[in-house]
């Protein structure tokens, strides 16, 4: 059988770009092709960078002010008459404050509202524990009708948003608050639901999502100075899941270790935990928050603390290769 | 409700308290600390915190009954700093008041601290409520109210609110039970700044558009006793809060008109300082404005 994953090679780290800078160009740029796009705010956007946007096309700009519940419930009656609004505000509000809103009247009816979280897991710029967002992957996968997308860095970033405008169904767009390298060549191309290939090796499969990928392939490096050949899979959209992808990189490998910046219970570890116990049994270790809420500081001292560097998603892999079985 | 008339709730004696001018030396204080403590560890807010300065140190030196040896006394008054990411200007007051060592906010926003970037009740003895996620500290405090009369305790209940927060339908919710139940043991204190993060634009210049619209008509609809006071004379507040700290049969909002980075010039009324980190020279251009405010501040005046 053909493998149907593909194999994108990283290239080397570039400069550092800012998701949620990227993502008010992206808006820009779309507003260009599509003009039923609208921006709906909700006294964030000089944090999310939703004022690029307000700046390009302050008519199609709504500050909704701080009200989240009411915000999604007004984008959900603007996307009946045609609209497409896309929601900035951050991922720990959109999912737990505004949840009964999304859904009721955007989830359930299946309205194009595009919801996107910005400063998403545990770097929130030091705010701590009610800023960071451990629970949305959990309830945007949960939730029926809704596309779980979270990229890995800009260049995806923008074939995800893309993307997201070509489909008509309610999208969570999972994103970060701070500068990261750039792993996928210009030319990539993001498809909705598909895996991607980041690195071969056939020691151990680890699996990351989000931003967190990158950390998992510099795992990977520090695995092959250490002599494991560690395969990298990145999975972009946490639903539609990949299962193929998942399955096939088990049965090359025999051990997957999952890694995410997000808790342990109902993201990443969780969709590939459930994949793997139903169509094939494997070792497994799952990297991520150990459900508990994180708190304030600088980013390199809470990866450490809470678990999340590339030398801990090493370290699980050690542990999942020694381990009897 | 019957139990009201035997519930008896201290009223701060005047020879006990302390003088104006000593209260706006304390207030300067608060703001140097601030400043200082925001740029030292590269993050919180400024506007918010300095906008509500005079508030807290009315609030933890004048009013509020309380025991910093005892931050758990069951009969302690109770605060909520319900615009959480004003929490530095809560933690100085509270290291001020001896709840801690000034010191140690010297860890504000570091990992492992207590002084988390917004109030976190499980870390810091001294905070009635955990807060941060706007629009939801009126609701504990109408619980914490609710719960003094029930069980007939002589405590009030403080919560200071944001005019951007009180965008949250949360609120107004709290407000109509508040007002349900006859809360006159809860005072909610707003900070009326004029300016929440980003907010609605105005033609020609960084002032933008006030984020609610008379919040004392819509109090007073709601049932509240509503007082007036300027945010930044310490006569004037505790003017305020001694009438709402007598009124009864309703709980009081205490509408506080107040000026977003009140102290330092080039952030008074500018939305963009609402999160910002002063640079070196900026922070030593504000702790000189802050040290001239209050040169020789007089006790006796
Ligand atoms: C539910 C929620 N939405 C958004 C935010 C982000 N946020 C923090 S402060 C702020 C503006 C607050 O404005 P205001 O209440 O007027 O406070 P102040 O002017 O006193 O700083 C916003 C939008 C938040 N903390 N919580
Ligand atoms: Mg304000």
């Amino acid at each position: 059988m053909i493998d149907a994953t593909t194999l994108v090679s990283p290239i080397s780290m570039g400069k550092p770009v800012a998701m949620r800078e990227t993502w008010g160009q992206c808006l820009v740029d779309l507003a260009h092709r599509y003009s039923d796009l609208l921006v709906l705010d909700g006294d964030l956007a000089n944090s999310t960078r939703a004022d690029i946007f307000a700046a390009a096309y302050p008519d199609r700009f709504l500050e909704m002010g701080i009200a989240e519940q009411n915000m999604i419930g007004i984008a959900a009656g603007l996307a009946t008459v045609g609209y497409v609004p896309w929601i900035s505000t951050f991922a720990a509000f959109l999912a737990k404050r505004a949840l009964d809103q999304i859904r009721v009247v955007v989830a359930q009816p299946g309205l194009n509202v595009k919801l996107c979280g910005s400063y998403s897991g545990i770097l929130t710029g030091k705010t701590g524990k009610t800023h960071q967002a451990v629970q949305d992957l959990a309830v945007f996968r949960s939730m029926p009708g809704v596309v779980t997308i979270a990229p890995a860095d800009a260049v995806e970033l923008r074939g995800a948003m893309d993307a997201m405008m070509e489909m008509t169904e309610p999208v969570y767009l999972r994103l970060t608050r701070d500068p990261s390298p750039t792993i996928f060549p210009p030319d990539h191309r993001f498809q909705l639901g598909r895996a991607v290939l980041l690195r071969e090796g056939r020691d151990v499969g680890l699996i990351g999502t989000g931003v967190q990928t990158l950390r998992v392939l510099e795992a990977a490096e520090l695995l092959a100075t250490e002599g494991v050949d560690a395969a990298v899979l990145h999975l972009p959209t946490l639903k539609p899941l990949d299962l193929h992808a998942i399955i096939q990189l088990a049965d090359r490998t025999g051990g997957i270790v999952t890694a995410e910046d997000y808790s342990v219970i109902g993201g990443l570890g969780s969709a590939v935990a459930e994949t793997l116990a139903e169509h094939r049994p494997t070792p497994m270790r799952r990297v991520g928050w150990q459900d508990v809420y994180g708190e304030s500081g600088p980013n390199d001292a809470l990866l450490e603390k809470y678990g999340l560097t590339p030398g801990h998603v090493a370290a699980a892999a050690h542990e999942l290769l020694q381990s009897p079985g | 409700m019957t139990m009201r008339a035997e519930r008896k709730i201290a009223f701060p004696s005047d020879e006990g308290r302390r003088s104006i001018p000593e209260l706006t030396a304390l207030s300067a204080e608060a703001r140097r600390l601030i400043v200082r403590y925001v740029h030292r560890a590269g993050a919180g807010h400024l506007g918010g915190p300095l906008s509500a300065a005079d508030l807290l140190i009315s609030l933890y030196f004048d009013v509020l009954r309380i025991d910093p040896s005892q931050p758990d006394w069951p009969q302690r008054d109770r605060f909520i700093l319900s615009k959480g990411h004003s929490s530095i200007g809560l933690y100085a007051v509270l290291a001020m008041r001896g709840f801690f060592p000034v010191e140690e906010l010297d860890t504000f926003d570091q990992i492992d601290s207590r002084l988390q970037g917004h109030p976190d009740m499980t870390k810091l003895p001294g905070l009635d409520m955990s807060t941060g996620s706007l629009g939801q500290g009126l609701s504990p405090g109408v619980g914490m109210a609710l719960g003094a009369q029930l069980r007939n305790l002589p405590f009030r209940t403080w919560v200071m609110l944001g005019d951007g927060e009180i965008q949250e339908g949360q609120i107004w919710e709290a407000a109509f039970t508040a007002a349900r139940y006859e809360l006159d043991n809860l005072i909610a204190i707003l900070d009326f700044n004029g300016l929440p993060q980003f907010g609605w634009p105005q033609a020609g210049g960084f002032t933008r558009n006030r984020p609610i619209d008379d919040p004392a008509a819509k109090f007073s609809a709601f049932g509240w006793h509503v007082v007036e006071c300027d945010g930044h004379d310490h006569k004037s507040i505790r003017a305020a809060f001694d009438e709402a700290m007598t009124h009864r049969g309703q709980p009081t909002l205490v509408l506080a008109h107040t000026v977003k980075g009140k102290g330092v010039s080039f952030m008074e009324g500018d939305f963009n300082w609402h999160a910002k980190v002063p640079t070196d020279a900026e922070l030593q251009q504000a702790l000189a404005e802050l040290n001239a405010t209050v040169s020789h501040p007089n006790p006796e005046a």
